[in-house]
């Protein structure tokens, strides 16, 4: 290979490596800037299907009839009684009482003539069954049995 | 513009919003996540409380101990049980927080700061008594509505302050006083500025006790804040909602106080005794004074494995709210005998007294309850079964039990 030949595939060379180069600068330019203007670009993209906001989706979660958000049954009302119930108080001011469906509607006409609870209007019906299908009382005596013992080895 | 990216980024704003700042690098949170700002706080840390304390109600917060985390003889704050009606109130400005006392027996309202309370009058330190009228509630049939309170609702810690008297004494007071109600910070769950969430308070009988506290210390440090940070009104042996948390107005009524949960059924139990589940009217409610006679084994914790012919030594706290404990016993034979326990004497009026006792006569192995009962100082003892039913289930002073095993 002649001197002039070589010189001339050293230059092609060269000229290659700086369009290469040049073209991975601008490029990463355009990447940056389109990763600045979308963020998420970089994550990995879900299924169509799985497009949903998790948000929602955890509170929406049912274990074992059970609403784990707010440890309510999973039961016709239980939207209505979300939306009414958990606004002022937590949904455990419920749950750990027991009532007749006369017994609620009295708690509830007590929330609203002095904890300034709305007006239910007909979803009162439907909050009233809930409640008095889910949490009704329990029979039982003047003096349950003990419950729930932890037995442990006592040692002096 | 996509579905997923609409959602987070107005989640993102929202959070912000909420946040009243930026979030820098918000779009780096992963998904699902929630700022430790806005998570659920964790009460155990946020109230210096034990984990083994149970949480009855998160909105408003409501927690209570369990027998055996009552063992001290002073109950620390880890183990002392939280009840509150509303939010606990934000930004407390203590260096700037007054006092102001009115009411219609008062010729001309005056307003106290908390430094000039601290340094105008003789300090005070008793050891107090505060039960919630509800401790026991759970145990009601039929079952009253409220927080479901099993047996530690009940706290007996040092409190310092200055006396209620001195301070009434001071301003001045009609002689047509009945009753003082206090008002505080705290906040209503609707957030509606105009209620209060809970505004009760004493007779005058009451108010104008040696031990009845404007109190800022408890246990020689300040008042922690779920226990009503930076004063708090102290009146020892009465439902413990008659001690006013975060307080700043006391009013000296001519009648008896009609601020929030005095009326109605709140802490009222029927004045004649009625039948489990009878429909009382209002009128034929009274305003619970003085706590009963009551006690708890505060060890061993129940459960306990005992080997045969070993001792069993136990331990406990009694108290009669404004009475004293006259006597203490323990069965080990679903009360068909009692044995008496040692009974020490109260450190103060008002405070809860300690007894123990060695058990070494169980006949053979097997699974027994200790059952223990006080008696007043007016021979009043404590129920085996349930006491007196009543609408909102207050009172429960039925004897505290534990379980044994002998093997």
């Amino acid at each position: 290979m002649s001197f002039e030949n070589k010189f001339k595939t050293q230059v092609q060379k060269l000229y290659q490596r700086l369009i290469l180069g040049f073209g991975i600068i601008v490029l990463s330019v355009f990447a940056l800037i389109y990763i600045v203007l979308n963020p998420y670009s970089l994550q990995k993209s879900p299924d169509e299907s799985e497009i949903v906001d998790i948000t929602t989706e955890q509170e929406d979660l049912i274990e074992n009839g059970i609403h784990i958000a707010t440890g309510f049954v999973d039961a016709n009302g239980l939207t209505e009684v979300i939306q009414n119930c958990t606004n002022c108080h937590s949904a455990k001011l419920v749950t750990q009482n027991r009532m007749t469906k006369e017994g609620w509607v009295a708690t509830i006409r007590w929330m609203q003539e002095t904890q300034n609870l709305w007006d239910l209007g007909k979803n009162e019906e439907i909050i009233v069954n809930y409640l008095a299908t889910n949490y009704a009382p329990d029979k039982k005596g003047r003096r349950d049995i003990l419950t729930d013992i932890d037995w442990y080895t006592l040692e002096e | 513009m996509n579905r997923r990216r609409f959602i987070s980024q107005t989640s993102l704003t929202s959070l912000a919003t909420l946040l009243g700042a930026d979030i820098v690098f918000g779009h780096k949170i992963p998904e699902g996540y929630t700022p430790i700002a806005l998570q659920d706080p964790d009460p155990f840390k946020l109230f210096n409380k034990d984990t083994e304390m149970s949480i009855l109600n998160n909105k408003p917060w409501n927690i209570e101990a369990k027998a055996h985390l009552l063992d001290e003889k002073i109950t620390s704050n880890k183990y002392m049980f939280v009840r509150n009606n509303g939010l606990i109130p934000e930004n407390i400005d203590a260096k700037n927080w007054t006092l102001t006392i009115d009411g219609e027996s008062v010729s001309k309202s005056k307003t106290y700061t908390l430094e000039e309370l601290k340094s105008k009058f003789q300090h005070y330190t008793y050891q107090l008594t505060l039960e919630c009228g509800g401790n026991g509630r759970s145990e009601f049939n039929p079952p009253a509505k409220g927080n479901q309170w099993t047996v530690g609702a009940v706290s007996c810690a040092n409190w310092t302050g200055v006396r209620l008297k001195d301070v009434l004494q001071d301003l001045g007071f009609k002689s047509n006083a009945v009753y003082i109600g206090y008002h505080a910070a705290d906040i209503h769950l609707s957030r509606n500025p105009e209620k209060e969430p809970i505004s009760r308070g004493v007779p005058m009988e009451k108010a104008l006790q040696d031990e009845t506290l404007l109190a800022f210390q408890m246990n020689g440090k300040d008042i922690p804040l779920a226990h009503g940070y930076p004063l708090r009104l102290i009146a020892g042996g009465w439902p413990a909602s008659a001690s006013g948390k975060w307080v700043n107005r006391i009013s000296i009524r001519d009648k008896v106080h009609d601020g929030a949960k005095m009326t109605g059924t709140s802490y009222r139990v029927p004045c004649e005794p009625v039948a489990p589940g009878e429909k009382v009217v209002d009128e034929d409610m009274c305003i619970i004074e003085s706590m009963p006679v009551k006690s708890l084994i505060t060890y061993p914790k129940s459960g306990a494995i005992i080997k045969k012919g070993k001792a069993l030594n136990i331990r406990g706290h009694a108290w009669a709210g404004e009475l004293e404990v006259q006597n203490m016993e323990y069965s080990i034979d679903f009360g068909s005998t009692w044995h008496s326990c040692a009974l020490q004497k109260p450190v103060n009026r008002l405070a809860w007294q300690h007894f123990s006792a060695s058990i070494d006569h169980f006949p053979k192995k097997g699974y027994y309850e200790v059952w223990a009962r006080a008696k007043d100082s007016r021979g009043k003892s404590q129920p085996m079964l349930l006491p007196g039913w009543n609408p909102k289930g207050y009172l429960n002073n039925a004897c505290h039990r534990i379980a044994i095993k002998v093997t």
